[in-house]
């Protein structure tokens, strides 16, 4: 081996353990801001964790209180985005993937405008609702801002359910309709079975996203300082009350703040991290 | 002997039965499809009624301040004078900021999960990162607000202020009080947000490559990192740009973590330690404090401007996407 090659190779190795290690550092990077939102938290959240958190209502500025409103409030309404979202979108879904077939243009416009719904701004999807359902209604309410947080889980459910039918072999659908059996009921009865178990997952999914969405509901819910089972009045939510809370000046609405978090990153994570074992554990086998 | 029944009353009554079963069942499918067409036909309805919707709520300030809503940045509430140029800015040049971070860290954790990693460790590696998709943006804003900002301002920006401030060209950018607020500070945690987002498009592109073309360069004697610039890079190129300008969209439209950290301040600065402020910051802080109609329009017309943007970004991150999808045949 001549020097000059030898000095080729060398820096040809030395680029290579150069690049091998910023691609360590940028993982370690990626890790490191997980670490570190995480911990504190967790940290900030537990320290202000109490059974008061659960039983008593937001309090007035600089009072003692809990959060009690804000959680039965994001309660009534991630129920309602996901009861809005999930029918609408498994059944947009359903037909992409298995009604479409003589319509591909437009079939590949509507999966292209679902992928874009997929990762628009939430905040402009609350700007829509706002001129829909308050604007025209005249007052802020929790149903707006159950319509907003369904428009949040729509794409997500429509994507899971297009793609997780698609991936059911297609000799299932031939033995159904080989039997007589008309569509509806092979879509019924023989795909969502075998689809469930994505399908479910899309659902959490969209649920895990909507449970710590904060902007569509400023403009929708808006925010309510008291109890209310009320879903045509204002209504308070976990996040839109972090977010008052944390920007103001009072040591015990920061308090509540962080609890409000701690609670809202704990389940959002829970929620993601079941929803994928849970369709590790149960997707279909497409070696089948 | 056949036991269906011979005769031909029997026969007629049983076609009869058939044919009204098979009729209630063209109808059913029927009403079936159509009720999952109205309901695929209600998502691009829903973009376009957003537009729509947006634009209409809009009108009033672009009609009453036309050019002006975009290039000054005069933003008056008392004065009812608004031009947006100052949260166009603001929303440019922290997703600016935010794609420098992003994209090389991106590109770094994708290298390590296909390449780098032994194969135990890229299962949990990828499922953290990917936590950090999932935690919610407002948690993102307090962790801001409490932790990072002070940080900044205690650590960073002074160092940054004493050894990038002087520097030619750039150095006005880094010259300010060091406050931990700001355009700077903003970007970081932007571009922390979108890592999880670029990252796992481009690991996934990046697994599409087939492996008799990686083997083959292999056998050539290539190392690791040529393997990945020279083959894996091209091959996937469109959709690793696709992955970038996904990312980029949900920087443009990033709302609650830029709102607590960006400083909500209506005024054009060239220091990027600097509050300022961003379209989507400007709408979330300011809508429920509207108490005109033209301020309200201004508003919704800021959001209007967003959703195009953004629209365009994302059509843009698909198509690239769907490039590569074509080229793999699936």
């Amino acid at each position: 081996m001549s020097r000059a090659s030898g000095f080729r190779y060398r820096r040809r190795r030395v680029t290579d353990i150069f690049a091998k290690t910023l691609g360590i550092a940028a993982t370690a990077f990626g890790l490191f801001w997980l670490t570190w939102i995480l911990l504190v938290t967790f940290n900030n959240g537990l320290h202000a964790l109490s059974p008061a958190i659960f039983s008593q209502t937001t309090p007035p500025p600089g009072g003692q209180g809990g959060l009690a409103n804000a959680l039965f409030g994001s309660l009534v309404m991630c129920v309602l985005g996901v009861l809005i979202g999930a029918p609408l979108g498994i059944a947009a879904g359903t037909y992409l993937s298995e009604f479409a077939e003589r319509q591909p243009a437009w079939r590949e416009s509507v999966r292209f405008v679902n992928d874009i719904l997929l990762s628009a701004p939430s905040i402009v999807l609350g700007l829509f609702v706002y001129t829909l359902a308050v604007r025209s209604v005249g007052h802020f309410s929790a149903w707006a801002g159950g319509i907003s947080l369904g428009l949040i889980v729509l794409p997500v459910v429509v994507r899971t359910t297009d793609e997780t039918l698609r991936l059911v072999p297609n000799v299932m659908r031939e033995a159904a309709l080989s039997l007589g059996i008309p569509r509806w009921k092979v879509t019924v009865q023989v795909l969502y079975r075998a689809a469930a178990p994505g399908i479910l997952t899309g659902v959490l999914l969209g649920l895990a996203r909507i449970s710590g969405e904060t902007a569509p509901l400023l403009f929708t819910s808006l925010n309510n300082q008291y109890w209310t089972d009320n879903i045509n009045t204002p209504m308070a939510s976990v996040p839109v009350v972090i977010f008052q809370f944390a920007m103001s000046p009072y040591d015990s609405w920061h308090a509540l703040a962080w609890a409000g978090a701690f609670v809202v990153t704990l389940f959002v994570l829970l929620l993601s991290v079941g929803a994928r074992a849970y369709f590790l554990r149960n997707r279909i086998n497409t070696v089948a | 002997m056949s036991p269906l029944p011979a005769t031909g009353v029997g026969l007629s009554l049983d076609d009869k039965h058939i044919k009204a079963r098979a009729a209630a069942e063209t109808r059913q499918d029927a009403f079936f499809r159509g009720l999952l067409f109205a309901a695929a036909a209600l998502v691009l309805l829903v973009l376009g009624a957003a537009a729509a919707s947006m634009l209409w709520g809009g009108r009033q300030a672009f009609a009453t301040f036309g050019w002006n809503f975009i290039v000054s940045d005069e933003w008056d509430a008392v004065g009812r004078q608004f031009g947006a140029f100052v949260p166009i800015y603001g929303t440019l040049v922290s997703s600016a900021i935010a794609m420098v971070i992003a994209i090389p860290v991106s590109f770094g954790i994708a290298l390590f999960l296909t390449e780098i990693a032994p194969t135990w460790l890229r299962g949990p590696v990828a499922a953290a990162i990917e936590l950090l998709a999932g935690i919610p943006s407002i948690i993102y804003g307090m962790w801001g607000l409490f932790s990072f900002v002070p940080f900044m301002a205690a650590s960073v920006l002074p160092w940054v202020n004493r050894n990038l401030g002087d520097a030619p060209w750039i150095g006005p950018l880094f010259r300010g009080p060091p406050l931990g607020i700001g355009m700077l500070t903003a970007g970081i945690v932007l571009g922390v947000m979108v890592i999880p987002f670029i990252s796992s498009v481009m690991r996934d592109v990046f697994l599409t490559v087939p492996a008799s073309l990686k083997e083959s360069a292999y056998a050539l004697g290539s190392t690791t990192w040529e393997v990945v610039w020279n083959v894996v890079l091209p091959y996937t190129r469109s959709a690793v740009v696709g992955g970038i300008f996904l990312g980029l969209g949900r920087a443009l439209g990033e709302t609650m973590a830029v709102t607590f950290v960006l400083g909500n301040a209506h005024q054009l600065n060239k220091s990027l330690l600097m509050p300022g402020n961003s379209i989507a910051a400007t709408i979330a802080n300011e809508f429920t404090e509207a108490d005109s109609d033209i301020y309200l329009s201004s508003l919704i017309a800021l959001g209007f401007l967003l959703f195009i943007v953004t629209f365009i970004v994302l059509a843009i991150a698909r198509l690239m996407l769907y490039n590569l999808a074509r080229k793999e045949g699936r």
